[in-house]
């Protein structure tokens, strides 16, 4: 079992979060949205090997942060409250 | 000199000591040029490898492997053969998948140990018997063999199965696919690769790619650990590392790489004769010819590129395994392991032209592509070997994400990824 940290709870059972995407994947505004911004935003991932950038959910308290791991090894580099505040 | 494997070879090799057995395929050093470059010496690339010799002609072509041919997810899956699909393009892809293994090991010379010995999806609720009745009317509707089955059949396929008054997921049914099966892994990249390489391909052993070599905005060939190889038609089929060389090759790719992991009991005497998978314990399981439970279940929720399983799945699978027959309780694991799949938002593969032109792609199985070998083989061949779609690919172009015609078969794997 490894432990993530929520900014908010502290270090807690990975079980209790949930991976919501890459960070900064921001949703297209505006009228006259290209189908291929569309296109990028729903489907499209970065997946990357190695130092990933990525959302999650604490589902005990539910909040959504950034976390930052590693792909390979599942270190956890950061983490951090949405807006910066807070960080653990 | 033994190069064709039959009863009368092997007999005549027990005469001779088994010293006339020749290497299965031959590992010659990189030439710079090819007609086509296959990256990836896993199953999928392998077969296709093996049908563009023998359906094309061509024969001028590198498989390309960083490691071991079959020693990613070709040797890591719980090796279930079967087509019981839902929508008519998905049926065609795995039927002809399905249809080719039935004839795998005549075609190859080489035993892949097909055995059909049937696979049941089981149905916990009245609700789940209606969801499954319209599953077999689609999938006879589309040519595919299927059968409802009462909770009497199963109980008749699987008796150790738990049929007690208090269990948790009673069954109800299932759905019933009696070509469906297990066949040997490695036996399948194995037999592949002594095909292909009887026909003149040359598999490449231990040559990472570094880089792909673009010139006028076409894909011209690859960098590797072993120097430059050229060649004006490449795919690849990379599974969970596609993404890793998609960025390379300068685009994105709707998938997400998680680990799948799976786990083997110590062997034990035939006591389970049928694949069986619950959706309500989140477990499918067969036998092995060797006697050892096969036992895999769904993904880890972790996105990951480390090619081993986390703690709390396992402990989710082998509850449920446990659900569905208490009798395993006193079994032993012997090992456990997991390979990096790509998950694709509508659990269908990407074959295609990529956004680089000359590259083509063969991804995306997710959960599932060891059941396709052969159908991936066949089409990613036929893309490189004409740069155009047939019938049976081109709904699984990459395009479908910018059209929205997705084919949605998160239900598919029978088991919620």
């Amino acid at each position: 079992m490894q432990l993530f940290p929520c900014p908010f709870c502290g270090p807690r059972d990975e079980t209790e979060f949930h991976y919501g995407g890459d960070a900064g994947n921001a949703r297209p505004d505006g009228a006259e949205v290209p189908i291929e911004s569309w296109t990028n935003y729903l489907y499209l991932r970065s997946n990357p090997k190695g130092t990933a950038r990525e959302i999650w959910v604490h589902m005990s308290c539910g909040e959504f942060f950034v976390m930052e791991r590693d792909t390979v090894t599942h270190k956890v580099l950061s983490s951090t409250a949405l807006g910066g505040e807070h960080a653990a | 000199m033994t190069r064709r494997y039959s009863a009368l070879s092997l007999f005549k090799e027990g005469l001779a000591g088994q010293t006339g057995w020749k290497q299965a395929w031959r590992s010659p050093e990189p030439k710079p040029t090819y007609d086509a470059i296959i990256i990836g010496g896993g199953g999928h690339g392998l077969a296709t490898a093996y049908y563009l010799a023998k359906n094309h002609g061509i024969t001028r072509v590198a498989v390309l492997e960083k490691g071991w041919i079959g020693g990613g997810n070709t040797g890591r899956n719980t090796t279930v053969v079967r087509s019981n699909y839902y929508y008519p393009e998905s049926v065609e892809l795995y039927g002809l998948a399905h249809r080719l293994y039935e004839g795998l090991s005549k075609d190859l010379n080489y035993n892949v140990m097909l055995s059909q010995r049937g696979m049941v999806n089981l149905c916990h609720s009245t609700a789940e018997m209606e969801i499954g009745a319209r599953t077999v009317n689609a999938m006879q509707l589309n040519g595919i063999d299927a059968e409802l089955f009462s909770s009497e059949d199963v109980r008749r396929v699987a008796p150790i199965y738990n049929f007690s008054p208090d269990a948790r997921f009673p069954v109800f049914g299932g759905i019933w696919q009696g070509r469906a099966g297990t066949a040997r892994h490695d036996a399948v990249a194995w037999g592949y690769a002594r095909a292909a390489s009887r026909l003149g391909v040359d598999i490449i052993q231990n040559c990472e790619i570094t880089d792909f070599i673009v010139e006028g905005g076409r894909c011209r060939g690859v960098q590797t650990t072993r120097g430059a190889i050229r060649a004006e038609r490449i795919g690849m089929a990379v599974a969970g590392h596609s993404s890793v060389l998609a960025t390379k090759a300068g685009f994105r790719l709707p998938i997400n790489s998680y680990a799948l992991q799976a786990c083997v009991s110590e062997p034990v005497k035939p006591i389970l004769d049928t694949v069986v998978l619950s959706p309500g314990c989140g477990v499918y399981v067969s036998q092995s010819d060797k006697g050892e439970i096969v036992i895999g279940g769904g993904l880890d929720r972790v996105p990951s590129y480390a090619q081993r399983g986390n703690l709390p799945k396992l402990e989710t699978v082998i509850a449920g395994l446990l659900e569905m027959f208490p009798i395993f309780g006193q079994l032993k694991l012997m090992r456990q392991w997991a390979g990096i799949v790509d998950v694709v938002p509508d659990s269908s593969p990407i074959i295609g032209p990529s956004p680089l032109p000359n590259l083509f792609l063969n991804c995306g199985w997710g959960t599932g592509g060891f059941k396709a070998i052969p159908s991936g083989g066949t089409l990613l061949a036929n893309l490189l070997a004409t740069g155009k779609h047939n019938d049976i690919s081109r709904p699984f172009d990459l395009d479908r994400f910018a059209s929205g015609r997705l084919i949605d078969e998160a239900a598919g794997s029978g088991i919620a990824h």
